[in-house]
């Protein structure tokens, strides 16, 4: 009957109630919505980048991330036999020797990051071969080299026409070598389009003179809920002080700190926009506790002890949460999951920003029900919270004085 | 007879650091069991103030208190709140009911506060809200009644706890004469058949007139104390 009565006190004054509700739910629906694009937005960039790339687990020469140096590579053969029993079935295993070179065409001379691959493991991890524009992917000889659009356009060349490359080979070895454009590939960031060009693995290999050795190998986990037991069972077999386990997080400091940094300031917003919000439940509680003295001096004169009145109050001041919050679920899950389902295209300088982490510029809202469930928990604790004054003013209420009209 | 309220040489003094004002200036009193009291004096001469005190709503500055045998000054706040609720019944002068809940509800209310079982507050409650004549009106909300109606299930809601005694201060002001007289009616009934003890204060002379024993205050002293009328 409490919270039948609780219930009911709070439909007295249905507009003051639905008022305070109303200003839940705008919490409720901003700030679910902005979270689902916030998070949706990351992880699409991190997917991006992650898939276009680095994938989220590499094995690498102990010290090849810090020197980029072609010195640390490793034997992929060594490796292959060192690696944990059963992640050659599990995973793909995509090898890679990469490195940076100086590219030349006539009387132009730019740097190019230079990467050598096995074709098909490479597709499989990164679908390269889908993002090809112009010219094919191996499929009628290995030899050549793919380009990035940027690269052959800066050097006015097209599929057909030769680069030559220059760089330091393995232990010192001078490295040169000519290569034919077999294929351009398009790259949603400029940047990438400018430096960009893949090999076979053999010719890279041949040309930084290293053997059948690897700067890299890329682990395909499909999730990055796989990461942790996969670290776990790498670290346990392979000799730390030869091998670097790099997961995509290392291998994306900046990524991480903008996210970082994008996630704190967007919790400064939601904070402020909470502290309006409490304000206005404050308001509606002071009235409640106001417009109720004498009721709740009776209540007292009659026995109701002050923790039964409290937590009747305390129960109505929830119940507005509460109403509120579902209120605003009732309008932002569905919307999230549309949302969700119908990502938006950007524009302008947002796509521009995308770009240069190599990421599609859309918005994917993530549907997720973590960030519905903390609205609850921030509603409760927050409408909680404010449940003092109530208690404050019940437990010094004398009723004699409640009741004076 | 047993006697339900005692009180010796109790005073009550307002603002003591200030302007002191003098409510009660020494009360001596003993209501027993079963009486039909009134408690009668021009406005401002400590009806209420009285009353309050030994309903445990406000506490003395000087004076022995008794109510149904215990002594009330010594209680600390949870005790007072459930001895008002198991032994004494409350009709204020007007707004006693929750406006949420319906008459049934309402008498019901202070069983539940008693955790008395579901059945057991139904049934009582509806024998209360019978004797006061509502039967009719068990399921309306207090807005729907008449202020004589909602007085009546006031006085029912002060009986639900099966208390020492009620006291009411001014029932029936806000009454016109037809429900003040039902409503004494109803009282001095209960007063009859259940020996339940009523202690009410009023100024008006057709309530005085009901009263089995009239007490009358001024300036916060006793000046008559008569016994007789039946
Ligand atoms: N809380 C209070 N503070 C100061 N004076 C009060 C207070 N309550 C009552 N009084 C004074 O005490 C006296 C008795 O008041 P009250 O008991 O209400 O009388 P009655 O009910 O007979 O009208 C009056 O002079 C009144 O002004
Ligand atoms: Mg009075």
């Amino acid at each position: 009957m409490l919270l039948s009565l609780a219930w009911r006190n709070i439909w007295r004054n249905k507009r003051r109630t639905l008022i305070t509700a109303a200003s839940v739910l705008f919490a409720v629906l901003f700030s679910s919505v902005m979270q689902s694009i916030q998070h949706g937005t990351w992880d699409h960039m991190v997917d991006n980048v992650v898939n276009y790339y680095y994938g989220y687990l590499q094995i690498q020469g102990k010290k090849f991330w810090d020197d980029r140096s072609i010195d640390e590579v490793i034997d992929r053969q060594t490796l292959l036999e060192k690696l944990p029993e059963g992640f050659k079935n599990s995973y793909p295993l995509v090898p890679r020797l990469e490195s940076f070179a100086l590219a030349s065409a006539g009387n132009r001379t730019q740097g190019a990051l230079m990467i050598g691959i096995d074709p098909e493991a490479e597709n499989a991890l990164t679908g390269l071969k889908g993002r090809i524009s112009k010219g094919d992917y191996w499929q009628s000889s290995p030899e050549g080299i793919l380009v990035g659009e940027g690269l052959a356009e800066n050097f006015k060349i097209d599929v057909g026409d030769t680069l030559i490359f220059l760089s330091q080979g393995y232990h010192g070895a001078n490295a040169i070598g000519e290569y034919p454009v077999r294929g351009l590939i398009h790259f949603a960031s400029p940047d990438l389009s400018k430096t960009m060009v893949y090999l076979h693995l053999e010719d890279a290999q041949q040309f930084y003179a290293t053997g059948d050795q690897i700067t890299s190998l890329v682990v395909g986990l499909k999730d990055k809920e796989e990461l942790p037991g996969a670290i776990k069972a790498l670290h346990s077999d392979l000799d730390t002080a030869t091998y670097a386990v790099k997961d995509w997080q290392e291998m994306m400091p900046e990524l991480m700190q903008a996210k970082e940094m994008d996630t704190a300031s967007a919790n400064v917003i939601l904070i402020i926009l909470y502290i309006i919000i409490s304000f206005g439940i404050f308001g509606t509680i002071l009235m409640m506790t106001k417009d109720r003295q004498y009721e709740l001096g009776v209540l007292l004169s009659i026995g109701m002890r002050r923790m039964q009145l409290f937590g009747m109050m305390w129960m109505e001041v929830v119940m507005i949460g509460l109403v509120g919050v579902a209120m605003g679920f009732l309008i932002s899950v569905p919307l999230v999951k549309y949302l969700s389902l119908h990502p938006f295209q950007m524009t302008g300088e947002y796509a521009k920003a995308y770009e240069k982490f190599g990421a599609e510029p859309i918005i994917p809202p993530a549907f997720d029900w973590n960030i519905f469930s903390w609205q609850v928990l921030f509603v409760f604790v927050i409408t909680t919270v404010l449940a003092f004054y109530p208690f404050w003013v019940i437990r010094k209420m004398k009723p004699v004085e409640a009741m004076r009209l | 007879m047993k006697p339900v309220i005692v009180t010796k040489g109790i005073t009550k003094t307002y603002q003591p650091d200030t302007i002191p004002v003098h409510a009660l200036r020494g009360v001596d009193l003993t209501i027993d069991e079963g009486e039909f009291v009134a408690i009668v004096g021009p406005s401002g001469s400590g009806k209420t103030t009285l009353l309050n005190i030994i309903g445990g709503l406000d506490r003395p500055s000087a004076g022995y208190i008794e109510v149904g045998g215990k002594d009330i000054s010594k209680f600390s706040d949870n005790a007072l709140i459930d001895f008002r609720r198991d032994h004494i019944g409350f009709v204020f002068q007007a707004y006693n009911l929750i406006p949420v809940l319906t008459a049934l509800e309402n008498v019901e209310f202070v069983m539940l506060l008693q955790q008395l079982p579901k059945e057991k507050r139904n049934q009582r409650a509806m024998e209360l809200l019978h004797a006061v004549g509502l039967d009719d009106k068990v399921n309306k909300r207090p807005i729907e009644l008449s202020g004589g109606q909602q007085q009546r299930v006031a006085v029912a809601r002060a009986l639900a706890s099966k208390p020492a005694f009620v006291l009411a201060d001014e029932p029936t002001a806000n009454l016109d004469s037809v429900s003040t007289g039902q409503l004494l009616d109803i009282m001095a009934n209960l007063n009859q058949e259940e020996q339940m003890t009523f202690v009410f204060s009023t100024h008006d002379q057709r309530v005085i007139d009901r009263a089995h024993r009239v007490i009358t205050l001024e300036d916060g002293k006793i000046i008559s104390d008569r016994k007789g009328h039946v």
